[in-house]
């Protein structure tokens, strides 16, 4: 049972993935990151949920939205923020960006810009596992958006029949945030009801709160503790919402209204983890200003290392094309 | 040394890599059960059984996929693509991610994957199931492209592939798995990027891979009752391309004529082309021929295919070009295959 005493870290957490995504909203403006950035706020519980019942062992694969991930298995903010500036001191030395972050020795798999082309990745990723004896499990985030694609529907097909011989320990995790840029889930899946597509594929699935740590948790407890027994693969509909737009270009959000936004902010999944904290009595105000105040040192010191260190060197342009037999 | 079909090389070359490692898997469609579109696997299933042998379903994207991400954690898949025409449809897949994301990871990791089957015409398959993507590919940053012309080529660039940490688009000719050579025994490899001189002349260069090495080949033989020797270059892969064998060749003979299967724009000759125009401007006698497939989908007709496809005429009358002389060719008819300047 996830008990609330380890929750506090995880809130601990998510306020600073919180935090770290305003700074990189605010350097995107100032001109310090480019290319595209997708935040994630408003969706902490999910990662957070999820990324608390992996093993360290454990592996993992998302979208282009995946500075959470990388920060929530333990990349040092430092290096995730440098990543964006462009820096040789990046997660993936300043030639991935945002959209592209990697960090194998904590079993992030990566970070994909292709809508749904990662799903293949973390299927064959979760069989080599089994291949090779091990109990590990794989982990694949990916958006409403995403189960539109082919390659959801190719892989899911060929996870429920790997799953058959138990060799397919995946945990596919929906994060239903409501949008695929400017799409509504009602506008773009002809069932709204997400978890229930993967019954095609006789994969077990559920939906839950993505909002709430706890309820998240639980789940994700439930879905790995299966995959890693059973070696077959299951599915989480976490139901979440997306606070900013979709991208740090999507400033007028023509597709959905300020009240809509406003309302599920009222269910912010930190204030929520905060409340239940609190009337625990694991949280009082001293601990949650010491916690932010923290989070803001690391996310200050993140800035500094980001703005201080230098770009990648001239020679990095064409290293890791091929390896080195090439 | 024995003499194997093409066929036998892959195969063989399959299960010696499958004894040696068993990180070697394969994965496929009708590649069990079936024994393979072209018997390349027959019997592998039953000798390695259903984890190392995958029958998938028809899912290019699935597969291919999948295939990449067993290589990132270590395992050394080899795909059949049933013929490189399904490829597009994985083609997201091979592009955007096995090329790329040793790149866009900063290096974190290795993708030991060969992507294995035929590629090119076979007789009378029409438009959708007869062609050649090697310069689709040979575009791509990340990938390396293996066409091997004979069975020691197909066998010792397999060894190769399986052995390194990088993409591999291994493009057979279905039209050459039954040929036969001599293949060495053993831990014999290939080295990518190494072209092989097949034939030595002094009077023209003639640049040829997979296929079209047999009737570059043919061409030679004619021309030399001509009394003209013709150097012909066997590529073996196209990235990495040895330039300097083809640059340094042309050096001498001052005269070149590329030929491909595929379509001419744009194709693999025209890179060929520019890296003669490139290293060996001045040593040019006259303007590089390429002799390619007509410019056009391929038709089902017989008579059709046979003119979009090049032949040994239409590489004797190219070489003619080069050196300003009228030859008798042995392919009278006026073929559809583009061979003009
Ligand atoms: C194949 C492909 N098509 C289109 C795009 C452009 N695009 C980027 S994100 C996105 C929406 C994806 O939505 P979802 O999967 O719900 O993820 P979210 O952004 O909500 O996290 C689209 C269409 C893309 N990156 N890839
Ligand atoms: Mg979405």
């Amino acid at each position: 049972m996830a008990d609330l005493q380890s929750a506090l870290s995880w809130y601990r957490r998510m306020v600073l993935v919180r935090r770290f995504e305003e700074e990189t909203e605010r350097a995107f403006r100032r001109g310090k990151i480019g290319g595209y950035l997708h935040v994630y706020s408003g969706q902490e519980a999910v990662a957070a949920g999820f990324i608390s019942a992996m093993r360290g062992d454990d592996i993992c694969f998302t979208s282009y939205r995946d500075h959470a991930i990388a920060l929530l298995r333990g990349s040092p903010p430092g290096a995730v923020m440098a990543e964006l500036y462009g820096k040789a001191a990046g997660l993936a030395r300043g030639k991935g960006g945002s959209m592209h972050l990697f960090d194998v020795g904590r079993g992030f798999y990566g970070g994909y810009g292709i809508v749904g082309g990662h799903i293949p990745l973390a299927l064959g990723a979760a069989y080599a596992l089994r291949y090779q004896g091990s109990d590990r499990v794989c982990l694949c985030f990916l958006g409403d958006g995403a189960m539109n694609t082919g390659a959801f529907h190719e892989s899911l097909n060929m996870a429920g029949l790997w799953g058959q011989t138990g060799h397919c320990p995946l945990v596919l995790i929906v994060e239903n945030n409501g949008y695929a840029m400017g799409t509504s889930v009602a506008r773009s899946s002809a069932v709204t009801d997400l978890a229930s597509r993967f019954t095609a594929y006789a994969i077990p699935s559920e939906r839950v709160d993505g909002m709430d740590f706890q309820t998240v948790r639980l789940a994700a407890e439930r879905a790995v503790a299966d995959a890693r027994a059973s070696g077959r693969p299951t599915a989480v509909e976490a139901v979440t919402y997306r606070f900013a737009g979709h991208g740090a270009a999507d400033v007028v959000q023509p597709y959905r209204s300020k009240e809509e936004v406003e309302q599920a902010r009222r269910r912010d999944p930190i204030r929520l983890l905060e409340g239940h904290l609190r009337a625990a009595g694991l949280l009082d105000d001293a601990a949650a200003e010491a916690i932010r105040e923290e989070a803001e040192q690391a996310v200050l010191a993140a800035v500094r290392h980001s703005e201080d260190s230098p770009p990648p060197s001239p020679e990095a342009l064409h290293a890791d094309v091929y390896g080195k037999e090439a | 040394m024995p003499i194997l079909s093409y066929r036998e090389a892959i195969r063989t070359t399959l299960i010696e890599e499958m004894d040696r490692d068993p990180t070697v898997i394969l994965l496929g469609e009708e590649i069990g059960l079936y024994q393979g579109t072209f018997r390349m696997t027959a019997d592998l299933l039953e000798r390695y059984g259903p984890r190392r042998v995958i029958d998938t379903p028809t899912s290019e994207i699935g597969f291919v996929g999948a295939a990449i991400g067993m290589a990132m954690l270590g395992l050394r898949p080899v795909v059949e693509m049933m013929t490189w025409n399904f490829s597009l449809v994985a083609f997201d897949q091979i592009v955007n991610n096995a090329a790329k994301i040793r790149y866009f990871s900063g290096g974190q990791v290795d993708i030991p994957l060969i992507i294995r089957g035929p590629n090119g015409a076979g007789v009378q398959l029409s438009a959708q199931h007869s062609q050649s993507f090697e310069a689709l590919y040979a575009h791509i940053p990340g990938l390396h492209v293996v066409a091997p012309a004979t069975p020691a080529e197909a066998k010792g660039l397999l060894r190769t592939a399986i052995r390194g940490s990088d993409p591999v688009i291994f493009l057979e000719h279905a039209a050459l798995y039954g040929s036969k050579g001599e293949v060495p025994d053993g831990e014999f490899a290939v080295p990518f990027g190494a072209a092989d001189v097949v034939r030595s002349g002094r009077d023209v260069t003639i640049v040829a891979y997979s296929r079209m090495l047999g009737t570059a080949l043919e061409a030679a033989a004619h021309l030399a009752g001509e009394g003209i020797e013709a150097e012909v270059i066997n590529l073996r892969t196209l990235r990495p391309l040895d330039r300097s064998t083809i640059v340094e060749s042309v050096g001498r003979t001052h005269r070149a004529v590329v030929v491909q299967e595929q379509w001419r724009p744009f194709g693999a000759a025209a890179e060929i082309v520019a890296t003669i125009t490139e290293g060996a401007f001045d040593a040019l006698d006259a303007p590089i021929e390429r002799v390619t497939g007509a410019d056009v989908p391929m038709p089902y007709a017989r008579n059709l295919e046979l003119m979009a496809l090049s032949n040994a005429g239409d590489i004797m009358r190219a070489v003619a070009r080069t050196l300003y002389r009228e030859i008798p060719t042995p392919n009278g008819r006026s073929s559809g295959g583009q061979s003009d300047a």
